[in-house]
């Protein structure tokens, strides 16, 4: 299938962001592809708050399943989250189970003020209640696929689809 | 010969020796630790992993730090902490250690940690459980102390970045030490080049070098030039017989001053499991020293034993 360009969506989301962010707004991208995403944008807007990544293995709701993600990173919040305006910012957004998990996450940093959600791509298909407020482009993907932002070795976006892993 | 603490596909199902683990594993593990590093600094320093699982922490011989290390790993993982300990209780009256760990299972255990004074415990207790319970070995007999193993790791790492251009140097009473075989398997197989076991003849055991180290029965030539320094504990309740003539005498010949450590490299860490004899194996003013790593070994041990349990509970 057609994929839509990676990095005009990228710019379409960094203008619908500008709207509604303040310099004192935290972005917070989901690694791996949501970090490179909030690193592109938070130099786009020249947001003065330094940006946050969360890594979401240890909360994952089907860690009993398929256990711990084998190359975890440390999740950084370089900022008081207690009272802030944050942005989670993801690549595809899905199910909705990785952005529970990441705002499961951000509460064991504090309380934030408001959450707001901004995806690449959301492909539909919802299992929780969960929206996204900016959105680069909505795309239907056949289930089973796996969509994600992927960069090149000039750090220029694309989005790669590929077979899902089967469960274990 | 299958390793029984793997599962078909190469997973961990257990933790009981460093002996015969892959690198990969090795540094899984130490990767996975340095993760949970940030979930202590945060305001709610817990993660919901092992949430509505029973760990229980069965301890035949005596132990402090391990036990307690132990128990807030656990705890910072969610799940629900049972200590027990043995040495009153049970076995005392007389109940084997399979039927301890078969009442316990009957509880809902979903994972041991094991210390026991006899080698091969922990091995006895992983053929013994159900599939899906895990066991962890925090030490048997003379045998392995593998997370201390891995604590070490990590604090060598976390100093000194690169293993394959180190040299480390393990001090003292290797022949009682189920840290140093720990250590020593976990460095020799993350490539460190240069290992050396210092002590009297007395303390070393016979055949230390099939290990892949070096033998030193003088400080002075042992410590020159190396980067770490790894100090073991003087075990006066394992020693059977005159082994040495007393611990003046030692701390003569191996205690670590600060004389000794000027041999070594200036950036040079010390280290020691725990717990330290003052004036025996290590002087004060080196284990208070600038040079001394021995407090955030402890430290370092709590993301590490999160680690070994969040990957084995996953598996």
């Amino acid at each position: 299938m057609d994929l839509p360009d990676a990095e005009a969506l990228c710019e379409e989301l960094a203008r619908k962001l500008r709207a509604g962010v303040t310099d004192s707004t935290g972005l917070v991208g989901i690694r791996t592809g949501g970090a490179w995403l909030a690193e592109r944008l938070h130099r786009e807007l020249k947001l003065s708050t330094p940006m946050g990544a969360l890594d979401i293995s240890f909360y994952r709701d089907d860690f009993d399943a398929a256990g711990l993600h084998h190359q975890v990173k440390p999740s950084q919040i370089p900022f008081d989250v207690n009272g802030r305006h944050i942005v989670v910012i993801d690549d595809v957004l899905y199910t909705g189970r990785t952005v529970r998990a990441a705002m499961n996450e951000l509460f064991d940093y504090g309380r934030p003020g408001k959450i707001e959600l901004a995806a690449l791509v959301d492909r539909g298909e919802r299992q929780l209640p969960i929206a996204a407020q900016y959105v680069g482009a909505t795309l239907s993907v056949p289930a089973g696929k796996l969509l994600r932002l992927a960069r090149d070795e000039r750090g220029k976006f694309f989005l790669r689809l590929s077979d899902a892993k089967p469960a274990a | 010969m299958r390793n029984p603490q793997l599962n078909g596909d190469g997973t961990l199902q257990h933790l009981l020796t460093i002996e015969g683990l892959p690198r990969e594993v090795l540094v899984h593990i130490l990767d996975t630790a340095a993760s949970f590093i940030g979930v202590t600094k945060r305001e709610v320093k817990k993660v919901p992993l092992l949430r509505g699982k029973s760990v229980f922490n069965l301890f035949f011989e005596a132990s402090t730090r391990t036990r307690t290390t132990f128990e807030i790993a656990a705890k910072r993982l969610s799940a629900d902490v049972i200590n027990l300990n043995i040495v009153v209780s049970s076995s005392t009256k007389g109940e084997t250690l399979l039927d301890t760990v078969d009442n316990l299972s009957a509880m809902y255990a979903d994972m041991f940690v094991v210390r026991h004074s006899s080698s091969g415990a922990a091995h006895l207790i992983a053929n013994h459980v159900a599939s899906h319970v895990h066991v962890i070995n925090a030490g048997d007999g003379r045998h392995a102390h593998p997370t201390q193993g891995l604590l070490d790791i990590y604090t060598i790492r976390h100093y000194k970045k690169d293993f394959t251009r180190l040299s480390v140097a393990i001090v003292g009473d290797v022949l009682h030490s189920r840290v140093a075989r720990s250590l020593i398997h976990a460095l020799t197989t993350l490539g460190t080049p240069d290992v050396r076991v210092i002590g009297p003849r007395t303390l070393l055991p016979t055949g230390v070098e099939q290990l892949g180290v070096s033998v030193h029965h003088d400080m002075r030539e042992g410590l020159a030039g190396c980067d770490v320094v790894v100090m073991l504990r003087l075990q006066n309740e394992r020693m059977k017989g005159p082994l040495l003539p007393s611990a003046q005498e030692f701390f003569k010949s191996y205690g670590l001053t600060p004389q000794k450590l000027a041999l070594a490299k200036p950036d040079a860490i010390v280290m020691h499991p725990g717990p330290m004899n003052r004036g025996v194996e290590i002087d004060s003013s080196v284990a208070d020293g600038p040079h001394s790593v021995i407090l955030p070994q402890v430290t370092f041990g709590i993301a590490v034993r999160m680690a070994v349990m969040s990957i084995l509970a996953g598996n």
